[in-house]
């Protein structure tokens, strides 16, 4: 076993910050969707929009981190051991096996976490971010102080909006409970919090490329 | 140490974010300022006209002091006798019926139903003298009554069924000698009291206007700005700004409040965005009749009843009639919620000779919908009621309603439909059946006065809730808040739980399966200890 820095410090600020909005955005969110009431509407709606724009201003930071470090790579999606992968979750679990794949600097993922993970990226981020910029500019007002109608119809805004958050909570609450199946349940969280794991030596026949 | 540097900077940056995000200033709206400031200055009148010896005199008649207006005035009347108040109709067009004239002369309602054949007693809210059932010359300029608006003694007063003539009582030579610019007092003496009596109408529009708190109606509270009405019903030429949907059907010359506030009145601009599809007034008047109370129903078919052979009169507890013989029953209501329609600026009226052909007979109707990109919300109180309708022909027919004498054929002295009917449909030329019922009817009466302080307009989840909500019958378009996606929504829950589910078992499975592993590699070893023990 070695002590390898595996999450950089960017890469966890922007991880827990993302973390800390959604889950605000979702509490706010499913408010003013009427789901229950909590800090009221008007309230809700206001830390609502602003917690939305610090996200859009994280997610291009993201965006700019990823391109520039090449971290993009991380999430080309693979069937490599994808199976073995997926088996291990249903049954090799229990029986105490060790995982299929090794986890190293230069591949962070499982063929899993690559696909679920891309997945949250080019569709369910985009979605819900997309919806949500689209429901923030419903109406707006143009430089002769008119305000102008938009005509895209809110209903499948909402519709979209709404689907994207299901899918996050989803989303949420299988990856809280992933981080528990690392090495010991609080590995994976202290790796994410410290930057540090130890991870195994690197073994030639697990290793992805 | 330049690691804690840097993370005492970081600190005072996420600070002063969060400060920035989070702290709201009370801001000063300097729009609204400016406009305070401009009402602040109230105008004073370049002329005493107390001094002038043309009004220095006594005055027979109401038509001598006409006269003594037009003296100086010469060309005023000309612009008075092309207005609505004196001609009780406007042309316009209208989709579907071409140009076509309407107001008070043809329009019918569902209060006291219609002028025609009631003129005499109706004038007493027409800016002119001697208008009554059969006669009256539109171009005669000397019965244009100057003074009904421009008295600012508080004296003068038009006399009840009188054509409109003034009051007996009334001192004309210090009438003439007051006149200014039309205070509300002035506008207040009809636009109050239509219907027969105060605020039974409109329900925002009340003598208690006259003097009221910045509760009531922020713009005219004697506490406020203590405007007049027409500070905002801007006049150029006798011609006034503004007009009500119970007679006009076009979307021109409206008094708006956009005209002063702009349309971003708002720092907030998610309030200035609601703009483009809610009306100022849908926030802004949360309720209304607001002192006195509005009628809300007026039953005709209840009319005619009588004791001891006679009319009478009875009050609901806040002392307003809930009975007349001559008109029928009626229900008012104090601090009204208003009711909310899509409203795109055009309105049609019912005229009379209008064939029957929606149930209830809407009197008017307002156009507009979601959909329709030029509609807002507006908030407008619905009055219904029932009255008299020609079976055969079916249309609402009008009665003669005010009559002098007992016997020429006036219901409120006979108490007899049918001879009123023919009575009252004669002018009009139109064939009566002599077969008639009572029939269902609604009007719309925009709500835009008793305009509420900025503190007391709704509030955002009084709209955006699941139940209940003030626009919980506009049901053609999505509301945040109020609407959701029901399938979605469900379906939604149940994946959530099934998660939620499949992580407890996936969890508990695991912590079972290493507890039972645990057992039997600690049954192994003991089995490995105790063999050498043998």
């Amino acid at each position: 076993m070695q002590k390898v820095y595996i999450y950089k410090g960017f890469e966890r600020f922007w991880h827990w910050t993302q973390a800390a909005l959604i889950i605000f955005l979702a509490i706010t969110g499913f408010e003013i969707h009427g789901s229950y009431s909590l800090f009221g509407f008007e309230k809700a709606v206001e830390f609502h929009r602003t917690a939305s724009w610090l996200l859009i201003g994280l997610v291009v930071f993201a965006i700019f981190w990823h391109v520039t470090t090449g971290e993009w790579r991380q999430y080309i999606p693979t069937t490599k051991q994808l199976k073995e992968q997926v088996m291990y979750y249903v049954s090799g679990i229990f029986k105490g096996e060790r995982h299929p794949t090794q986890k190293t600097e230069l591949s962070k993922l499982n063929p899993l976490q690559r696909i679920v993970y891309l997945g949250f990226k080019i569709l369910l981020v985009p979605i819900t971010l997309l919806s949500g910029v689209l429901y923030l500019l419903y109406k707006t007002v143009d430089q002769n102080n008119v305000v102008v109608n938009l005509d895209y119809p809110l209903e499948s805004i909402a519709f979209w909006h709404t689907l994207g958050a299901i899918l996050l909570m989803i989303f949420f609450v299988v990856h809280v409970y992933m981080t528990t199946t690392g090495a010991t349940p609080t590995s994976n969280i202290r790796a994410m919090i410290t930057g540090y794991e130890e991870l195994e030596e690197n073994n030639p026949d697990t290793i992805q490329k | 140490m330049l690691r804690n540097l840097l993370f005492v900077i970081f600190a005072v940056v996420l600070a002063l974010i969060l400060v920035n995000v989070f702290h709201r200033d009370d801001h000063y709206n300097l729009k609204l300022e400016e406009l305070k400031q401009k009402h602040a200055l109230k105008e004073v009148s370049s002329v005493n006209h107390a001094l002038l010896p043309a009004l220095n005199k006594e005055f027979k008649t109401p038509q001598e002091v006409t006269e003594a207006c037009i003296s100086c005035h010469t060309e005023t009347a000309k612009e008075v006798i092309q207005s609505s108040h004196w001609n009780w109709e406007r042309a316009a067009f209208v989709e579907g019926k071409g140009i076509s004239s309407a107001g008070k002369k043809n329009v019918m309602n569902n209060f006291c139903l219609g002028t025609s054949s009631n003129e005499k007693s109706c004038a007493k809210c027409h800016i002119g003298y001697g208008m009554d059932n059969n006669h009256f010359d539109f171009n005669n300029k000397r019965n244009v009554d100057c003074m009904v608006c421009h008295d600012n003694s508080e004296e003068y007063l038009k006399g009840a069924s009188m054509a409109g003539y003034p009051d007996r009582s009334v001192n004309l030579k210090k009438v003439a000698q007051s006149v200014g610019t039309p205070k509300r007092n002035n506008c207040g003496s009809c636009h109050y009291f239509g219907g027969g009596g105060n605020n039974v109408k409109h329900g925002d529009l009340d003598v208690a206007q006259n003097s009221c708190s910045r509760e009531v109606d922020v713009h005219m509270g004697a506490n406020g700005m203590n405007m007049e009405c027409v500070a905002c019903h801007t006049t150029r030429n006798h011609q006034i700004t503004g007009k009500l949907y119970s007679v006009s059907p076009d979307n021109s010359n409206r008094a708006t409040c956009e005209q002063c506030h702009t349309n971003t009145p708002h720092l907030s601009d998610v309030l200035n965005r609601h703009g483009s599809r809610v009306s100022c007034q849908a926030c802004h008047i949360p309720t209304y009749a607001k002192v006195n109370a509005t009628k809300m129903s007026w039953k005709w078919s209840d009319a005619g009843k009588l004791k001891d052979g006679k009319p009478y009169e009875e009050d609901d507890s806040l002392g307003n009639h809930n009975y007349m013989s001559i008109k029928g029953s009626f229900k008012w209501e104090k601090n009204v919620t208003p009711d909310y329609v899509w409203f795109n600026g055009t309105a049609e009226q019912y005229l009379l000779g209008d064939s029957i052909r929606s149930m209830p007979v809407e009197m008017n109707v307002l156009h507009g919908s979601y959909k329709d990109r030029s509609s807002k919300i507006i908030p407008v109180k619905i009055h219904v009621g029932d009255q008299i309708y020609d079976k055969v022909y079916n249309r609402l027919v009008q009665p003669k309603l005010y009559g002098e004498n007992e016997g020429d054929s006036a219901y409120w002295k006979d108490f007899k439909w049918k001879e009123a009917v023919e009575a009252g449909m004669k002018k009009s030329g139109l064939p009566v059946s002599g077969q008639y019922g009572f029939v269902q009817t609604v009007m719309y009466w925009p709500v835009n006065h008793m305009v509420s302080q900025k503190e007391s307009a709704v509030r955002c989840a009084e709209c955006h809730t699941r139940e209940n909500g003030r626009l919980a019958k506009l049901t053609d378009f999505y509301l945040p808040g109020r609407d959701h996606n029901q399938l979605l929504d469900r379906i939604g829950t149940i994946l959530f739980i099934l998660t939620i589910l499949a992580v407890v078992v996936h969890g508990a499975g695991r912590v079972l399966s290493s507890i039972l592993k645990n057992r039997y590699e600690k049954q192994v070893i003991s089995y490995d200890e105790d063999k050498p023990m043998e």
